[in-house]
């Protein structure tokens, strides 16, 4: 009796010891973002104003702007998102709700795995040879985000795979013992319940591709551009143009990039404002769907 | 019904891919590729093209290396060409295959520096025969220390630093010191990034390090520029002076643009190629590079107009050059 209360005594040691070394480490891997952060806005500072996000590039260190970099990427994840998140969220629902469970699906479910550590340069390689030559999309907006779509596509698909899996068995047998077909079941049930996991891995794979600088440097971002992507939204019938897919781009990254290498110091303060704010717009993909999560978890309770 | 407007975008998306590369065809945009030593001189020339002309015209330049800007012009992908030294055998092979056809015009100097540490005391001038003893493929793990140089100098090691094997500017430096481009030892710290070159010089009192002199200017207080002894026996320091009364040689170099001659065709180009001639000259100082000599942007402008196809090299980089010399000979593609 009096053993067995040492080792409990003992053992709830240890637990507390556990707890105290996981917040050691959460606190170091957290406080290390956080100087890094605070060291690129401190750097940054004096740049850190509204002209600096409202003015083109420049050979003038306190006159250059971000407004193209950031349009860019921001035009670029918007195509990214549109492609890499239909295609990935199709591409999980088959595996995980149609697809017969035999050897073709285990390859195709071991090679998704392994293309989530293909280093991102051979994306871009690809890319160059397949999006931009073989279909004529030149070095374009449109060739960037598919790229980056396909960097991120088995992100995606794992995680809403994992989304779908934790849909309760139950939930899927009810609906059939009602007489709902599989699309039914996972179109009405299973996919809106797992929308929070879906919305996760989306987030996870663009947080990835917002900061991907070999891809697009192979594709052909520029690094001076002082104009903006022609306007989506035009005065005259049918309002909606496109002709921004085509247009030349350069983004946040190589922006940093190429104003790190040049001669003039003073550059350097506009490498480390543009770091922060591309840090910054990283912490607000991820709130948003943080936020969104949250409020999916209100509507579906079980 | 939750995701129609998802598949409705993706169907739209889709359908765009057919028209989006046609659309940016007709757009006026005249696109620069090529050399990072001549990247800030044509940033400088768009950014104020675009503003002279109120954003008419869109002009887009990158940063390929010279050899990379090469590849994509003679696949006619780009309209000019920035290259920190004349074309190459083989590239001129490339455009002559794909029927790419160019002009030729030298638009800056670029005066290459070699710096030391500012503490470092016994070092003001150097010979070419002492950086081609420093440099040479023979001094590979025999010259050590400085006093291997030169034995009035202090037996400390000498730390060299250079930019990578692909850049114009080594294969000019070796071209010049050691006699033949490309011949270099290679156990120096290398890097494309010009940055790391100041700082590898700034932080350490034994290194030696060459890179152009934009970079010089700005970081002049961390650096001791090196003067160099010219063939008649003068060292000169680095300076747009010496550059353009030609005693700072034979490390001064031209920079040049390549023009596609079929684009040259194009208002826009045209407009764009005598701005850079006609207008560049106080834009290429301020970004700390030295401008030619007025007759020289005269001569370029005559071949320019003229039409005069072909590079006056045959594909050798040449050193201690004459720029308006070498705009009178006659061009070969």
């Amino acid at each position: 009796m009096l053993a067995a209360s040492g080792g409990v005594v003992r053992r709830k040691r240890f637990d507390r010891l556990f707890v105290v070394l996981g917040m050691l480490v959460l606190i170091a891997a957290l406080a290390v973002l956080l100087a890094l952060f605070t060291d690129l806005v401190r750097q940054g500072a004096a740049r850190l104003n509204p002209d600096f996000l409202t003015s083109f590039a420049s050979r003038r260190p306190a006159q250059a702007g971000i407004l193209a970099a950031w349009v860019g990427t921001s035009l670029i994840m918007l195509v990214t998102a549109c492609v890499a998140v239909p295609v990935g969220v199709a591409a999980a629902i088959h595996l995980e709700e149609y697809a017969p469970k035999n050897w073709l699906t285990a390859i195709i479910e071991i090679n998704v795995t392994n293309l989530a550590g293909v280093p991102s340069i051979i994306y871009g390689l690809l890319a160059l040879g397949l999006f931009v030559y073989e279909f004529g999309l030149g070095q374009s907006i449109l060739a960037a985000g598919l790229t980056l779509a396909l960097l991120i596509l088995p992100i995606v698909i794992v995680a809403t795979r994992e989304a779908l899996r934790a849909v309760p068995r139950t939930i899927r047998e009810a609906a059939y013992a009602l007489g709902a077909t599989r699309w039914e079941v996972t179109a009405h049930h299973v996919l809106p319940y797992s929308m929070g996991g879906v919305l996760t891995g989306m987030i996870i794979g663009l947080s990835r591709a917002i900061g991907e600088t070999a891809p697009i440097i192979t594709i052909g971002a520029l690094s001076f551009i002082a104009f903006l992507p022609t306007p989506p939204f035009t005065g005259e019938f049918p309002f909606l143009s496109f002709a921004w897919l085509g247009d030349p781009f350069t983004a946040m990254p190589i922006q940093m990039f190429n104003w790190v290498s040049r001669p003039d110091p003073a550059f350097r303060v506009n490498a480390a404002a543009a770091g922060a704010i591309l840090l910054g717009m990283t912490l607000l993909m991820n709130g948003l769907a943080i936020w969104l999560r949250h409020r999916l978890r209100k509507t579906f309770q079980w | 019904m939750k995701w129609t407007p998802i598949l409705t975008i993706a169907a739209v998306l889709a359908s765009s891919l057919a028209t989006a590369p046609a659309a940016t065809a007709a757009g006026e945009t005249i696109k620069l590729d090529g050399s990072s030593t001549v990247f800030p001189i044509s940033e400088a020339v768009a950014e104020e093209f675009q503003i002279a002309r109120r954003g008419k015209v869109r002009v887009t330049v990158g940063i390929s290396g010279t050899g990379g800007g090469f590849k994509k012009f003679c696949r006619g992908e780009i309209d000019i060409a920035d290259a920190s030294r004349p074309i190459s055998r083989s590239e001129m092979a490339a455009c002559a295959g794909a029927g790419v056809r160019y002009i030729e015009l030298p638009v800056a100097y670029d005066a290459l520096t070699v710096a030391v540490n500012p503490k470092n005391t016994w070092v003001d001038t150097l010979t070419l025969a002492e950086l081609k003893k420093m440099w040479e493929p023979a001094a590979q793990g025999k010259v050590a220390t400085w006093r291997d140089v030169n034995p009035k100098w202090p037996a400390q090691p000498l730390r060299l630093f250079g930019p990578g094997a692909d850049s114009g500017t080594f294969d000019y430096f070796t071209e010049a010191t050691v006699g033949k481009a490309k011949s270099s030892r290679g156990d120096f710290t290398a890097s494309e990034d010009d940055n790391v070159l100041v700082q590898g010089v700034g932080s350490d009192v034994n290194a030696l390090a060459y890179f152009g002199y934009a970079y010089y200017a700005p970081n002049a207080a961390k650096l001791k520029a090196v003067r160099i002894v010219n063939s008649k026996g003068a060292a000169v320091a680095p300076s747009p002076q010496g550059v353009l009364d030609g005693s700072y040689e034979p490390l001064s170099r031209p920079i040049f643009i390549y023009v596609n001659a079929a684009s040259a065709q194009r208002p826009e180009v045209k407009a764009f190629v005598e701005f850079y001639l006609g207008e560049g000259a106080p834009l290429i100082e301020e970004v700390k590079y030295v401008p030619l000599a007025r007759r020289a942007y005269e001569l370029a402008l005559r071949n320019f107009r003229t039409g005069k196809v072909g590079t006056a090299f045959g594909g050798v980089t040449e050193v201690g050059l004459d720029v308006e010399a070498m705009l009178e000979r006659e061009g070969k593609l």
